[in-house]
């Protein structure tokens, strides 16, 4: 008798994969992609590494995590979601142009059922992410562990992530 | 299409070993789906989210990802990783008889 066809879900090559992504941004449309590539990796049983540096670190500060916004100034291939009408992205500048095109991107975000950044961060908690906050960036904002989300296991030196992230798969967003 | 043969029921599979026809899929092949990707025995926890995945898959017409078991079933995502470890998603998904989940998050 054969043996049965089974998904190698705990195939040896896969073992001792790692993966450190840097998110250095903090604008809505840059904090998703570190985080749902995060998500992924974890749900692969990746070691999982998160470093959130200069505007990256208002994705894990309590005062900012809920409240990023997107703005398409200076994205030159601006257009309407789902057509290919253009939008200057001057245009952006003028007031409330961000509040409108933060809260449209919030609400597709929500409509595909994906979280937003606290609950999100949660997520990424409950599943195992290791997360890190960037020493320089805590001591220009004059920041310290209490102001940051509670999963951040600690803030660190650069020195230290790279010492960390040993072997680790690399990211920079 | 590969058939593949799991305690006496012969099942379709696709070329990673996921069952491909849901209906093919019954409670007493669970446990041995369960046991071939080391899962054994299956507790009433598992129990109640392999059902929730087959009741949740015949109504939406896909794969509840890891995020939509964890807050449908209250279920923490932390409890999801002891019970179907390293690959929650997959495994639950393979273990219920159901595609992965397609979803990114």
């Amino acid at each position: 008798m054969t043996s049965p066809i089974v998904p190698s879900f705990d195939a040896p090559e896969s073992e001792g994969r790692k993966l450190a992504i840097i998110c250095s941004k903090g604008n809505l449309d840059m904090a998703y992609p570190g985080l749902i590539l995060a998500n992924a990796a974890l749900g692969e049983g990746i070691e999982t590494h998160l470093f959130f540096t200069f505007w990256g670190f208002d994705i894990i500060n309590k005062a900012t995590m809920g409240d990023l916004k997107f703005s398409f100034v200076g994205n030159t291939a601006m257009h309407l979601p789902g057509s290919s009408m253009g939008i200057h992205h001057m245009l952006g500048a003028l007031p409330g142009a961000t509040a409108g095109a933060t809260a449209f991107m919030k609400k597709q975000i929500a409509a595909l059922d994906v979280p937003e950044v606290p609950e999100f961060l949660e997520l990424l908690s409950g599943s195992g992410c290791h997360m890190w906050a960037c020493r320089m960036s805590a001591d220009m904002n004059h920041l310290t562990e209490e102001d940051l989300y509670e999963g951040v296991e600690g803030i660190i030196s650069a020195s230290d992530f790279i010492e960390i992230t040993d072997g680790a798969q690399l990211l920079f967003i | 299409m590969t058939t593949t043969t799991i305690a006496g029921h012969e099942v379709e599979v696709n070329e990673e070993g996921f069952l491909t026809q849901p209906d093919q899929w019954s409670e007493d092949l669970a446990p041995e789906l369960a046991k071939l990707i080391g899962i054994d025995p299956l507790t009433d926890k598992h129990w109640e989210l392999i059902r929730f995945l087959r009741t949740d898959h015949a109504a939406m017409g896909e794969t509840a990802t890891l995020r939509r078991v964890s807050t449908q079933t209250g279920t923490a995502v932390k409890d999801l990783f002891v019970l179907f470890p390293g690959k929650p998603a997959k495994k639950m998904a393979y273990v219920s008889g159901l595609p992965k989940p397609k979803g990114c998050v």
